[in-house]
């Protein structure tokens, strides 16, 4: 288990810093430290529908999309469950599978009162009437952050909805938000099968609206503040800041808070690079390798498409030259192999073989065939999931062979580098944890 | 504008599959199969002539894995 609590990077006070600015100007992530900062949340007296569409309108003209992964359009998310006539659930996601990132601890740890202010002004807009706040179970600092900010609410009279923290099996899929949807509903947190793209989703025909928390801490703070003041910084079409975990040859690894636009190289350098990098992680585990000769490169969704590259979880994970691309590929491969939810045949036996033929390469054990038979099923996988975990390690994968194609040759050809002896530079959770079948 | 008319794709719900192989012997036209034993199904409408061989690959389905989804698609 990794239960470190993470640090926010202490000595990156950015420019622009928004969603942690209770956190670094207070040094606090109680409720005096956020009230300080921000001041009470702008919530309606009772139910107010003129109030809720504003809200909505707003998050809709401040340009937010989620910080979740997908980077969907939230005010185009938070419409499509207003129109019904139950009363949705709203549901927190801050599971964070993704073993590279720590931004939703860094917010739970540093400003919970944020994110739960989102939540609650997220509820009230949507008519939910309670709020189940995602936790994973291996992650016990997180979830009594959250218990210790809902009793500071509850004290204050500041909390109006009934909200429960929820404690799913943390694996990497489980945040998957039907896999997170599927365990709510009192079943396994496995992906479910929509035949129809973005069908909604429900428990027992109650509309479920999924969000993660740092979407929720971006609304909390358009509500204070209006659209204008969210647009003011970050690209006029990807608006805002982001949060981002830096890791690698860095002296300050951890979650900094950078305007959408920076330079991936100038987040590198304000987390201070110790050693030369060779590559740099995208997104996270189903993200992209990027060459450092593209380092320079903005970080917002439409430069970063142009690289073959997505915001994803916010994970910039640098691996400095002296470390072997294709053994790290191989681990993370073998760790998003185990991470299956055993549902899918192509994800359950394509992933397993796609991770050996990588660690056949990486230790270079393999036959003159293993990179044309990677290649090609790499090929039979893609798309044939349920959810698109496979499709991530494809990507990662495919990225792999690109940035490290020189490194692949090598290894092919029989000549390993020691980089797989290496202590690992990208962080995979023992296997012990993965190896058990706990999904409930 | 052109009248709309509508085609049929089949398509797999790879949880349920559990790679029989029934929709791959009778639809080799439409259906492969992976190095698993899981059905790849080619991409784009059915072929007119393959519809009823379609709908007896799903209706003989042990898992009831396949389906046939209709999808617009603008006429001739």
């Amino acid at each position: 288990m990794t239960t470190t609590e993470p640090q926010v990077a202490a000595s990156l006070r950015p420019r622009a810093s928004r969603v942690l600015a209770a956190w670094h100007e207070t040094g606090r992530s109680d409720i005096d430290g956020h009230l300080a900062t921000h001041g009470s949340m702008p919530l309606p007296r009772r139910r107010d529908g003129a109030w809720a569409d504003r809200l909505v309108e707003d998050v809709g003209a401040a340009g937010l999309t989620g910080r979740g992964g997908a980077g969907f359009p939230t005010a185009r998310k938070l419409q499509s469950v207003r129109s019904g006539h139950r009363h949705p659930l709203l549901a927190v996601n801050a599971m964070e599978g993704e073993p590279a990132s720590h931004k939703d601890r860094a917010l739970l740890s540093g400003v919970p009162h944020l994110v739960l202010d989102g939540a609650e002004l997220v509820a009230t807009a949507i008519g939910a009437r309670e709020i189940a706040v995602c936790v994973a179970d291996d992650r016990n600092d997180s979830a009594k952050c959250v218990r210790t900010a809902l009793s500071e609410r509850a004290r204050a009279g500041l909390s109006r909805l009934p909200t429960r923290v929820m404690r799913p099996p943390g694996r990497y899929v489980t945040g998957e938000e039907s896999a997170l949807v599927a365990w709510l509903a009192g079943g396994a947190a496995h992906p479910q099968f929509r035949a129809t793209k973005g069908t909604p989703l429900t428990i027992r025909r109650q509309p479920v609206l999924v969000q993660s928390a740092e979407t929720l801490a971006h609304i909390a703070l358009i509500a204070r503040h209006g659209p204008e003041w969210f647009r003011s910084v970050g690209p006029p079409d990807a608006p805002g800041t982001c949060l981002v975990t830096v890791s690698g040859p860095v002296a300050n690894p951890g979650v900094c808070e950078v305007e959408l636009g920076t330079p991936m190289a100038t987040i590198l350098e304000r987390a201070g690079i110790t050693a030369p990098v060779s590559a740099l992680l995208v997104g996270g585990y189903g993200g992209t390798w990027l060459r450092s000769g593209l380092l320079h490169t903005p970080y917002a969704p439409g430069p970063l498409k142009t690289v073959a590259c997505a915001v994803g979880a916010g994970v910039l994970a640098a691996i400095p030259t002296s470390s072997c691309g294709v053994s790290e590929t191989a681990r993370v491969a073998t760790y998003m192999a185990n991470e299956s939810a055993g549902q899918c045949g192509p994800c359950v036996f394509g992933l397993h073989a796609v991770a050996q033929d990588l660690v056949q390469l990486a230790r270079g054990e393999n036959d003159s065939q293993a990179l044309n038979r990677l290649t090609l099923r790499l090929g039979t996988v893609e798309g044939r999931g349920a959810c698109g975990h496979p499709d991530g390690v494809v990507r990662l994968v495919r990225s792999a062979l690109s940035v490290f194609a020189g490194d692949f040759a090598d290894h092919a050809r029989h000549r390993p580098c020691t980089g797989w002896n290496h202590r690992p530079i990208l962080p995979v959770p023992p296997s012990a944890a993965t190896a058990v079948g706990r999904w409930r | 504008m052109p009248i709309a008319s509508f085609s049929y794709r089949l398509r797999v719900n790879p949880i349920a599959c559990d790679a029989f192989g029934y929709c791959a012997e009778l639809i080799p036209e439409i259906v492969l199969r992976d190095e698993w034993g899981y059905p790849i199904l080619r991409e784009g409408p059915i072929p007119p002539r393959l519809f009823e061989l379609a709908q007896r690959a799903v209706r003989e389905c042990p898992r009831r894995a396949l389906f046939i989804e209709r999808i617009a698609s603008t006429g001739p």
